[in-house]
């Protein structure tokens, strides 16, 4: 099977439904021309044209509402914010419009829209520039967000995202882009709400979303081979649709939970997953579930901070001696 | 013009018998925008308008009895009770609602248009705005692309002259007009007279015209004026303005008396005529009004539908994992 990175894997997805369906267009700051601010749109302004892949002017708020409104109308644009973070000036639209105009119709209205872009902090970039903002869109019913960690993931749930006929919010992370995978020549798609056991184990749950992925799989590792403590790894996959049964089943079997979120702790994702659990498997537990979150501060720029500021292995580590 | 006033009033006075919720944006005295602006609306042309929605709803052909019954929240409405009076919705007849956050419908009426142009179809989306949201930064952004990306879209200010309980005076800092904004985008606008529907008509379609057949969006300022306070509830609507003021608009610039007038004198019509009209509108308001309390309301599982197709749908994709935690 070819390995090709994360990136790779968000443009090949691209590129394959803007072929496989005319109602696509690709619009956002530097999409075409510049060919991405990160790359994921590479070469296909040049393959598509200007009519497929657009350029737009630095306009959240105008470019996201456009986008709104062309989806009303059967196209299924897929907008790029550069980082989410830049999403705060466009809330209204994701928000009040895609996230709220199907259930004011009363169902007349679909909005087959993705938004997409990387959200995440550990780049030294300063607080207004990464932003983890899943809790604030999976608080809003009428939206899906999803959270690929690896670039099979990210291929398989971006084109089921694109063929979704609700506003997906698509987070990626700058942190993961070069990383490197397995993904099949052949056409798949991954449905949204399904989570992923990345690495199966008997005594403990990491679970989390996007790059705490990759981070709770490296303190998986780590659990295994110094302190002989088998750890299970539930990726989230998707935080809305949100898989229960997934993360219950692991808790049942495992008995212990640490839940690993790059957003904030103070009603972030993982408050979400630590009352599920709390309120369906309460008696499976033989420990209270622990969090391993980002530092709650505004993200800090210099460098060695900001990486203790993200969950870190040995956050992980500490919080699973201390219930095992 | 005369069912919109018709069908206000009755809806103002099941508002004042306590028996609709949350807030009420009466249209009357703006009747003659959305009749001569919607009223040109041909198959590729689309609409969509902010909270004082309810005129051009019946304009674009929403039944009254749909209008009335999403009024008072009943599982008849047009949006089955779950959007309410700023959140008519009608895609079949291209009417793309009623948005509750000032400007906010006016990047999705660009939207529409884009789609138009990018589908090829020959038509135009009229994003109508009240005069307080030229000062929304969203409404710039609009402009903006409008003109950059050459998108066939009419913007219809509705320059009542109040944003809420805010005049013009003390809002804009452009005082001559509102349209002219348009300058600074190298778009083509116009002030209309709103007392004049073969001038709001006139203007109007030479503006859908220039969308349809070139490409350029607009923007037209309409002066009109509504007799009520911003809404219903409006607890300073006689604070902000005189009550002289208010009369005198009644008195000598209401469209409906003035439209009357005109078509008598041309011999169009007749006070017969007119009356048999007025009387089957509010035979029409009235006939609403018991469809709409006949009606039953929504029940309360049917808070969680509507809100994704996929589930809706009974899709793969809407039986995946969970959409609603509070199950």
């Amino acid at each position: 099977m070819p390995v090709i990175t994360y990136r790779q894997a968000l443009n090949d997805a691209l590129s394959e439904e803007l072929t496989r369906d005319e109602n696509v267009v690709i619009m956002g700051e530097e999409v075409a021309e510049y060919n991405g601010a990160y790359k994921i749109t590479e070469g296909l302004w040049k393959k598509f044209g200007s009519k497929r892949v657009v350029d737009t002017p630095i306009s959240e708020a105008g470019f996201i509402g456009l986008g709104v409104g062309a989806a009303m109308m059967g196209m299924r644009p897929v907008m790029e914010l550069m980082f989410w973070s830049f999403a705060y000036v466009a809330f209204d639209q994701i928000i009040n419009n895609a996230g709220c105009v199907r259930y004011m119709s009363g169902g007349l209205i679909n909005l087959p829209l993705v938004i997409r872009g990387p959200a995440n902090g550990g780049t030294n970039v300063g607080a207004t520039h990464s932003h983890t903002p899943e809790n604030f869109l999976a608080n809003t019913p009428g939206l899906k967000v999803v959270c690929p960690a690896t670039p099979y993931d990210a291929k398989g749930l971006m084109k089921t995202a694109i063929r979704d006929n609700d506003p997906v919010c698509f987070m990626e992370n700058t942190l993961l882009y070069g990383d490197q995978g397995e993904v099949p020549e052949e056409e798949y798609l991954i449905p949204l709400g399904v989570a992923d056991i990345k690495r199966e184990g008997a005594d403990v749950s990491l679970i989390g979303h996007g790059r705490a992925v990759i981070t709770a799989l490296n303190a998986a590792h780590r659990l295994a081979e110094e302190f002989d403590i088998s750890a299970e790894v539930i990726d989230l996959r998707s935080i809305r649709p949100l898989d229960e049964e997934t993360i219950l089943d692991s808790v049942r079997k495992t008995h212990r939970a640490v839940l690993v979120d790059e957003n904030k702790p103070f009603c972030g994702v993982s408050s979400q997953i630590a009352t599920l659990i709390q309120e369906k498997a309460f008696d499976d537990l033989d420990a209270p579930v622990q969090r391993v979150c980002s530092l709650d501060a505004p993200a800090i720029y210099s460098p060695p901070v900001e990486a203790l500021q993200l969950p870190t292995v040995d956050r992980i580590i500490q919080k699973v001696l201390a219930i095992s | 013009m005369l069912r919109i006033r018709r069908f206000e009033q009755a809806s103002l006075k099941l508002y004042q018998q306590g028996k609709m919720g949350g807030f009420l944006h009466l249209y009357i005295g703006q009747e003659s925008v959305a009749v001569g602006t919607c009223s040109l609306l041909g198959p590729n042309d689309h609409a969509i308008t902010a909270y004082r929605d309810h005129g051009h709803a019946l304009v674009v052909g929403m039944s009254m009895n749909e209008c009335m019954a999403e009024l008072l929240g009943k599982a008849t409405g047009c949006s089955k009770g779950k959007g309410g009076s700023m959140h008519f919705f009608a895609p079949d007849k291209n009417y793309w609602g009623g948005h509750g956050i000032v400007a906010g419908q006016t990047p999705l009426g660009l939207g529409i248009a884009y789609a138009l142009k990018y589908k090829g179809l020959k038509g135009c989306c009229l994003t109508y705005l009240g005069d307080g949201a030229v000062n929304q930064g969203v409404f710039h952004e609009s402009l903006n692309l409008a003109a950059l990306w050459n998108i066939p879209v009419v913007y219809v200010i509705e320059n009542n002259q109040y944003s809420m309980g805010t005049s013009l005076a003390r809002s804009s800092a452009i005082k001559a007009c509102l349209a002219e904004r348009a300058e600074a985008y190298a778009m083509d606008w116009d002030i209309v007279n709103g007392e004049n529907l073969y001038e709001v008509r006139a203007k109007t379609f030479d503006a859908m015209e220039r969308a349809r057949e070139k490409c350029r969006p607009s923007i037209l300022e309409i002066d009109t004026y509504r007799y009520y306070g911003h809404s219903v509830a409006d607890a300073n609507a006689k604070v902000y303005r005189k009550a002289e003021e208010i009369e005198f608009y009644k008195q000598n610039h209401d469209p409906i008396m003035l439209w009357e007038k005109r078509l008598k004198d041309e011999g169009v019509a007749d006070d017969a005529l007119i009356e048999k009209i007025d009387n089957e509108a509010k035979a029409e308001a009235a006939a609403s009004v018991a469809f709409a309390e006949d009606s039953p309301f929504p029940e309360l599982e049917d808070i969680f539908t509507d809100i994704y197709h996929e589930v809706d749908m009974g899709t793969e994709a809407g039986r995946t994992g969970r959409h609603f935690f509070n199950d």
